[in-house]
């Protein structure tokens, strides 16, 4: 194995202080990290271990009603975290619908936000990658892209951000806590992950150094508990990225959406947010009419990366479903299949 | 005490009673512990790890390695290359029997397939040879790669299999096809896969002067022990190979592997013993894999529904340098009756590893193929699909005219519908949905898979204490071998499985043959049962020669061994211990010796298949396409089962390994470089728990005279049979869709709405 240096910082000012050397990498769980080193795709000289530092692993509920989530709370705590479950349903529901039970027990919120694409060809160290070595080129254009980026790509890069979680975390306005060298800030989740443009390598807006603490979930974000879902089509029923998913929440009043928040995963290098499809849904019925053209217009701006038209109408029914299912209003708990088609719905015909 | 106790009397109808228990796997607190040893838990004292390098490049020539700086790694003592390896004393790349399969063994510098080895480095930890491996940075002079079906020109392969004949013809296909008054002409593809077994191929070597002892998985030891002998030019007799345990195998461990004759180059290089663990990535490439298919099936049937005319035709690919052609198209051999079968083979070479055997090569390919042509052809004659199978019921083998040794394939339709519920089945497709709205359609295959037998040898030792010992190095790849064949070491010596220790897994021991082809049980079995007669009719001999013991004199009568005694056979109260007619003649214990092989008379006279039904329900969401095989029932005959409980566990790995053909297993090759792009468990998807909600398999009575004394056919295979095509038909009966590109995924039922 390559020599690198181990770190074990006390706090998370030392992590900072640490982490800013070039080469240097943060290790929480290790989930995707130590898979990307043992295969050669990333060589970090410096590991900076922050699973020892104070603090991060709490999930604090805030009193203006918000929810503070540290960056070390395992994705398993937060899922059987029971207010959160019961605020913020479709955010559990993202989580246990991904991985596997063994990596979601080690896998971290902050890790989460920062895994990497699992483009085959990022992976295979002997094809050319963008997002691997600045301006090498990209060798999935043209190779096998059927589950490729269908929006926000460019010649440089055609890969897909792999999170669940983050999926309703960018539809409730989720905020992404920072500290750096130079002290505390805050971004927006839909500002944090970059899209690729001509900069692949570069993904988020993270600075040397910088380390997520937490993410913060506002109060807002409670008022459509009783009609959020997630919803994430695989190639097997479970242990498999989304070919697409999406997120959906509605706040309906009186047989009328008050405010709708959309996004969908595994269809560009960030959680995608539809802010229009979000405005057109307010002041809409619930019907599939108006789903229908909420996801029309959701996909308005998708086009295909290779040979894969097919996420584009997935895509669309995904977002009609996963409407569909949130006006149906969330279930009691979370299905035994989480965010599955194959999901028990006792009493809702949504196949019709 | 009543006057007949049945459990006593039954035993003169019985040889023994340990044949049909649903014991437990024997290891299994071993493997479940941790406690029992695989190759790579082997760490003998002064063993070093070697690494492979791989080549990234799938044809050309390495013209680079940084040897330099892969040396001046810490820790990293040798590094192997064509230039240093050590001399072997056969060509790697000379082919002798159909059974040698050439090796990349650092020959030379040519690559011929991605992650060809190319370079091998040995040191002290695991991780030095990691990073050495990675500091070679090799470089290549590359070749414009052949990947796909389509690359290359297409000829006929001498043979298919092991030697089967490419083409085969009965009766007038086209005349047949010709009088049909209902005909389908579909083609379907197949993908790459590659075994995966859980367990890498791995290799413990350690040379003592000119001897070698080796720990490896294998299933095959005696093959290996020959070809490791040829190949290093030392005796058979001074190599010895420990394969107690597999973590499966599945065919990929049926021949020494490339990387595995590496290991033991690398420790004669380094003169200390070597480990050598194939990554998960390195498996696609040096140790086999299933070839492609592209299959097109014709078939014609007449106003009734009765077949005219099968013709079966696959296009498969083998390596650029070795010849495996997977036997796609005959599996119409079998099957189904018609006047007229014609299946023939085409290929292309490719840049890719040699193809090998994998679990059901051939069967499984071709069988997802026929079957779901049959329901093509079921529903173009408008007729049910156990129906249209029933009205074309093979009672003898159509493609040779000869009766089946036995065939309860009519048992196990009846009882897999029954317990399906196949009766409520809708002919139409797309005519059932569950209360959540999911399509539901449901599918049937047939499997079968052919009774093979191997030769293989076995030894049987009965004690003066009444123990029994009985030797054959047959091979446990998890599905239980070493429990299986122990109850037939029990029943064969009469004793009970306690008394009995069974000897397994090493090359020392008598040749129990490969196991691969379902053949095992069989195989190693019969030897086993043979060994064990000859025991016992030596201890007939001394005690019925003797006329101090009271069985004197029974010698036309005969004896039955149960429980450690000899008993007259007309007469029950005249016994004696195995220890007491051991003691009389003075003899510590008695040796016999058993073979087994198939009888030529018996196979030049009978067809011989294993057979089954499988009857699967899927479910799809109607607008996402995401597919679930929510239901499955197998109902299979393959004559006399050893253990229930060991057999229902085979048919269900069988079963799942259909639903992965049906719905999940490729590999993805890219075209332009023609490396695997999912060699890793994330991505090369099989089934996971919750694709397999409800599972079941009906273990059908059958009984066969003919096979082998014993009745045993083989079960490690058939499940997959059947099973990959009822999943692909049930798709169809959900969607009204006909998918014939395999795996289905869900994008070819997406359909952009107008």
């Amino acid at each position: 194995m390559n020599i690198f240096d181990y770190l074990r910082p006390a706090t998370v000012s030392e992590a900072v202080a640490a982490a800013s050397e070039p080469g240097s990498a943060y290790l929480a769980a290790g989930t995707n990290l130590l898979d990307l080193m043992k295969g050669g795709i990333t060589r970090p000289r410096r590991l900076i271990d922050i699973n020892h530092l104070p603090g991060l692993d709490r999930i604090e509920h805030l009193p203006g009603g918000g929810v503070r989530i540290g960056a070390l709370v395992r994705n398993s705590d937060l899922a059987h975290d029971s207010d959160l479950t019961r605020r913020f349903p479709a955010v559990a529901e993202a989580i246990l619908s991904g991985a596997s039970a063994q990596l979601r027990n080690a896998a971290t919120v902050g890790g989460n936000l920062l895994q990497r694409t699992r483009c085959s060809y990022f992976y295979d160290v002997a094809s050319a990658c963008n997002k691997r070595e600045a301006g090498a080129g990209c060798e999935a254009r043209g190779g096998d892209t059927r589950l490729h980026a269908v929006l926000g790509w460019s010649e440089s890069c055609i890969a897909t951000h792999p999170s669940d979680f983050c999926v309703p975390l960018v539809a409730f306005d989720a905020v992404v806590e920072i500290e750096g060298a130079t002290g505390r800030r805050e971004v927006p989740l839909e500002s944090f992950h970059r899209l690729p443009g001509d900069a692949p390598e570069r993904e988020s807006v993270l600075e040397p150094g910088e380390l997520i603490v937490s993410v913060r979930l506002p109060a807002e974000a409670a008022a459509f508990s009783a009609h959020a879902r997630y919803l994430k089509v695989r190639e097997r029923t479970s242990y498999a990225f989304a070919v697409v998913s999406a997120a959906a929440a509605l706040r309906i009043e009186e047989a009328t959406i008050l405010e709708a928040r959309i996004a969908l995963g595994g269809v560009a290098l960030k959680p995608w947010r539809t802010r229009t499809a979000e405005e057109m849904l307010a002041g809409a019925r619930p019907d599939l009419a108006a789903f229908r053209r909420a996801a029309e217009a959701a996909l308005a701006d998708a086009k295909p990366s290779g040979d894969n038209a097919f996420k584009i109408e997935l895509a669309r029914r995904i977002v009609t479903r996963a409407l569909v299912l949130a006006a149906a209003g969330t279930p009691e708990r979370v299905p035994a299949l989480p965010a599955s088609p194959f999901a028990p719905v006792p009493g809702v015909l949504l196949h019709a | 005490m009543p006057e007949i106790v049945l459990t006593q009397a039954s035993a003169h109808l019985r040889h023994g009673s340990n044949i049909g228990q649903p014991l437990t796997r024997r290891d299994g607190v071993l493997k479940v512990t941790g406690a029992a040893r695989f190759a790579a838990d082997n760490h003998p004292p002064g063993m070093l790890y070697a690494v492979l390098a791989v080549s990234s490049i799938a044809r050309g020539r390495v013209t680079f390695l940084d040897l330099q700086a892969a040396k001046a790694h810490p820790g990293v003592v040798e590094v192997m290359t064509p230039a240093n390896k050590p001399l072997l004393a056969e060509d790697p790349d000379a082919k002798t029997n159909p059974f040698i399969f050439r090796l990349d063994v650092l020959q030379n510098d040519h690559v011929r397939y991605a992650n060809q080895p190319i370079a091998v480095v040995i040191a002290e930890t695991l991780e030095a040879a990691t990073e050495g491996a990675t500091l070679l940075f090799p470089r290549y002079e590359t070749e414009a790669v052949r990947i796909g079906l389509e690359a290359g020109e297409s000829f006929i392969p001498p043979g298919v299999g092991i030697g089967n004949p490419a083409e085969t013809h009965q009766g007038d296909v086209e005349a047949g096809l010709a009088v049909a008054s209902r005909r389908i002409d579909a083609t379907y593809e197949t993908a790459a896969q590659y075994h995966n077994a859980m367990e890498p191929h791995a290799i413990v070597a350690a040379w003592d002067g000119d001897s070698l002892s080796i720990d490896m998985p294998s299933q095959g030891l005696a093959m290996a022990l020959g070809r490791v002998a040829g190949l290093f030019g030392i005796p058979p007799e001074s190599i010895h190979i420990r394969s107690p345990f597999l973590g499966g195998g599945f065919g990929s461990k049926g021949l020494i592997s490339g990387p595995q004759v590496l290991g033991i180059m690398a420790a004669r290089l380094v003169g200390r013993p070597v480990k050598l663990v194939l990554r998960r990535e390195q498996m696609f490439g040096p140790v086999g894999h299933r070839a492609p298919t592209r299959q097109t099936v014709r078939m014609g049937s007449d106003s009734d529904g009765a077949l005219t005319a099968i013709d079966h035709h696959t296009k498969t690919a083998s390596s650029t340098f070795d010849d495996f052609f997977e036997p796609a198209s005959d599996i119409s051999h079998t099957l189904y009756a018609s006047p007229a079968i014609s299946t023939s083979h085409e290929a292309v070479r490719l840049d890719t590893g040699t193809p090998l055997f994998m679990r059901a090569p051939g069967e499984a390919t071709g069988s997802i193929a026929l079957e779901s042509a049959i329901d093509e052809m079921a529903e173009a004659c408008g007729m049910d699909p156990l129906a249209f199978r029933l009205k074309n019921y093979a009672e003898v083998e159509p493609i040779s005219g000869k009766p089946f040794s036995s065939k309860a394939l009519r048992d196990c339709y009846a009882q897999g519908a029954e317990r399906f519920g196949w009766a409520r089945r809708p002919l139409a497709s797309r005519q059932m949905r569950d209360d959540a709205g999911l399509l539901v359609g449901w599918g049937m295959g047939t499997a079968t898979f052919p009774a093979l037998m191997f030769q293989g040898q076995a030894r049987a030792v009965v004690r003066n204490d009444g123990t029994g010992i009985v030797e054959t190095g047959a091979h446990d790849m998890g599905q239980g071998a070493s429990t299986a064949l122990a109850q037939i070491a029990a029943d064969g010596l009469g004793l009970d499985l306690d008394q009995v220790e069974f000897r397994s897994g090493t090359s020392d021991l008598p040749d129990a043959g490969i196991a691969g082809g379902s053949s095992h049980t069989a195989t190693a079995g019969m030897a086993i049962h043979s060994a064990g007669a000859d025991v016992i009719a030596r201890l007939a001999d001394l005690a019925t020669g003797d006329e101090r013991s009271p069985l004197f004199g029974a010698g036309n009568a005969g004896v039955i061994a149960r429980r450690g005694r000899l008993f007259r056979r007309d007469d029950e109260s005249r016994s004696e211990s195995y220890a007491e007619i051991l003691a009389r003649a003075g003899l510590a214990e008695i040796e016999g010796r058993g073979n087994s092989a198939a009888d030529p008379a018996a196979q030049s006279s009978y067809a011989m298949h294993a057979h089954g039904a499988v009857f699967a329900e899927v479910k799809i969401d109607p607008e996402l396409g995401q597919i679930r095989a929510t239901r499955l029932v197998g109902a299979f005959a393959a004559g006399r089962v050893i253990n229930p409980r060991l057999v229902r566990s085979q048919y269900y790995g069988g079963m799942i390994w259909g639903i992965s053909f049906a719905l999940h297993e490729h590999a993805v090759m890219d075209p332009r470089s023609g490396r695997p792009m999912n060699p890793n468990l994330g991505e090369y998807h099989v089934p996971v728990n919750a694709d397999v909600p409800s599972l079941e398999a009906i273990l059908v009575e059958e009984h066969d005279s003919y096979v082998n004394a014993l009745g045993i056919k083989g079960v490690g295979e058939i499940g997959i049979t059947g099973t990959a095509g009822a999943v692909a038909n049930a798709v169809w009966h959900a969607t009204g869709i006909r998918i014939r590109q395999f795996p289905i995924t869900l994008d070819r039922l997406i359909e952009p709405t107008p």
